[in-house]
């Protein structure tokens, strides 16, 4: 059972007793005095309802002119229980216009209501997903197996720690930094520069606070990351093709591939 | 006796196909074998419902949401590099595991290892190759996906601390390919090991005990080799695991790959 608030249930308790109050006057008046005007086909305490509800509209438009939206409510809801209760027969707890309900207030949806799940567009993953990816796992592991018939993987003599080839390089992912160690200090080179961009890297999303993922809107982020990745890729062919005995620059159709996978 | 043969032409090689075809489905041995229930206890009927029993009743598949955004399927948004990379991972575990079964993580026993798997072991040379050109693949895949997801803005919240781990899986996968560089243990591994690890060694206070450390000495020997197989079959494989589990699961949990542009 819902609880009633306090000041409703007195308000109404104080209504049903102005309205016990006058129930005994209309019922000796209203036969004599409105006996004229009223048409009989109508019931008299409809007739008592609504000429008190024009009453009070009077009444509210005169107490809206002086006051303010709240304040006027307050005083149309005292110039209701004046009314009714002056003018008697109106049912219990009435509102504005004779009405038995009344707007307390509109509640927009949206204003309490977080409404989060707009419809999204979506498709079962088997089997729109799980297709493309069994096509792209079959068409890599066709690729891997093919090529690995054909090219052989790298196997040298065996490691001697006495004999140094010439040009040493590291595996290709790291050409990069081995590039830089012929123009930087190897601290530099092979610390500073890898260590501060991986830095970069990692906190790209807390430093990028750009909250669009649109390319026009973004084309400092693009090209600062080309930039980079240009660097690196350039870095990378440079060691890897164009480095020859004693890491000097070589030309790779002219003097062959000083390179191994 | 022409005419009789013009009324009855010779059927069609698409007629007796499947005249056959419904000889063969209609045989009492055919409808005892592939009775429905016989081979699988329940048949699937393409319906949503059956769709979403896929991916739930699957281990496997249950990696994947039972739906998925509509763009999300779509290769040319992500060009399957982030599932082709894990994919490769896959590839390489199961082809690592086929060489494990020949190598000894010796300085007398590598290199021979190596040269008898190539020469000896059936589909030794065939494993050998996939496992390597995969490697290099992977590192490729796993640095295209990088670029892929900068540059469609996917590590903007929620996607962030993703984009760490994302970032934590690249350099896990350089380390797992460089410690694989070295087991051959011919001239091309132990020289650009050699240069790798002495760049690392320039790094400011832990640089040289933690080359001292990962080498096992103050060069590279046996103990490098040794360190360096269980880095790499064991170690960085189990760490790379966890690390693609909470990539995986915060793919899903932040709500599934970015939206489209």
């Amino acid at each position: 059972m819902t609880e009633i608030p306090e000041h409703l249930r007195k308000r109404a308790e104080a209504a049903r007793a102005k309205a016990a109050e006058s129930a005994a006057e209309p019922a000796a008046a209203a036969p004599a005095g409105d006996a004229p005007a009223a048409d009989p086909r109508i019931p008299a305490h409809l007739l008592e309802r609504s000429r008190s509800a024009k009453a009070n509209k009077e009444g509210a438009a005169a107490g809206a002119a002086t006051s303010g939206g709240g304040v006027a409510v307050a005083e149309k809801v005292g110039a209701v229980v004046a009314a009714g209760a002056a003018a008697g027969g109106v049912p219990i707890g009435a509102g504005p216009g004779g009405h038995t309900q009344r707007l307390l207030t509109v509640v927009k949806s949206g204003s309490i209501q977080d409404v989060k799940a707009e419809p999204i567009d979506k498709v079962h993953t088997w089997p729109h997903l799980l297709a493309v990816e069994f096509v792209a796992a079959l068409l890599c592991t066709a690729f891997l197996f093919v090529f690995s018939i054909f090219v052989n993987a790298p196997l040298l003599g065996l490691a001697n720690i006495n004999q140094t080839p010439n040009p040493s390089k590291a595996p290709w992912y790291f050409l990069g930094l081995q590039e830089l160690l012929t123009m930087f200090h190897p601290m530099v080179a092979g610390v500073t520069i890898p260590g501060m961009g991986l830095i970069l890297l990692v906190l790209a999303p807390y430093i990028d606070k750009n909250p669009s993922n649109k390319p026009e809107d973004r084309k400092f982020a693009f090209s600062i990351m080309t930039v980079h990745l240009m660097f690196w890729a350039v870095l990378v062919i440079i060691g890897s093709f164009f480095r020859g005995p004693g890491f000097n620059f070589t030309l790779p159709w002219r003097d062959g591939l000083f390179f191994d996978f | 006796m022409a005419k009789i043969l013009e009324q009855t032409p010779r059927p069609t090689l698409k007629e007796r196909a499947a005249k056959l075809q419904d000889q063969v489905q209609g045989s009492q041995a055919w409808s005892s074998i592939f009775r429905p229930g016989s081979i699988f206890r329940k048949g699937y009927t393409d319906s949503p419902r059956n769709r979403s029993y896929v991916i739930m009743n699957s281990v496997l598949y249950h990696l994947h949401p039972v739906k998925v955004k509509r763009h999300a399927v779509k290769v040319s948004y992500t060009l399957c590099l982030g599932g082709l990379s894990f994919f490769l991972f896959i590839l390489l575990t199961v082809t690592g595991i086929f060489l494990m079964f020949f190598y000894r993580p010796t300085t007398a026993q590598a290199w021979q290892d190596i040269q008898s798997l190539q020469t000896s072991v059936t589909f030794g040379l065939l494993v050998r190759n996939m496992h390597r050109w995969g490697a290099h693949m992977m590192v490729l895949t796993v640095f295209l996906h990088m670029a892929r997801v900068f540059y469609h803005g996917a590590y903007k919240p929620p996607r962030e601390f993703n984009w760490v781990i994302g970032v934590m899986l690249l350099q896990l996968t350089l380390l797992l390919s460089f410690t694989g560089y070295l087991l051959p243990w011919d001239q091309l591994a132990l020289w650009a090991v050699t240069v790798g690890t002495n760049m690392m060694g320039y790094t400011p206070v832990l640089g040289p005990k933690v080359r001292f450390v990962l080498l096992g000495g103050s060069e590279i020997g046996g103990n490098t080799l040794l360190r360096w197989y269980v880095l790499h079959v064991l170690m960085l494989p189990f760490v790379i695991v966890i690390f693609m589990a909470l990539h995986f699961w915060r793919v899903r949990k932040d709500g599934g790959i970015s939206g489209p542009l």
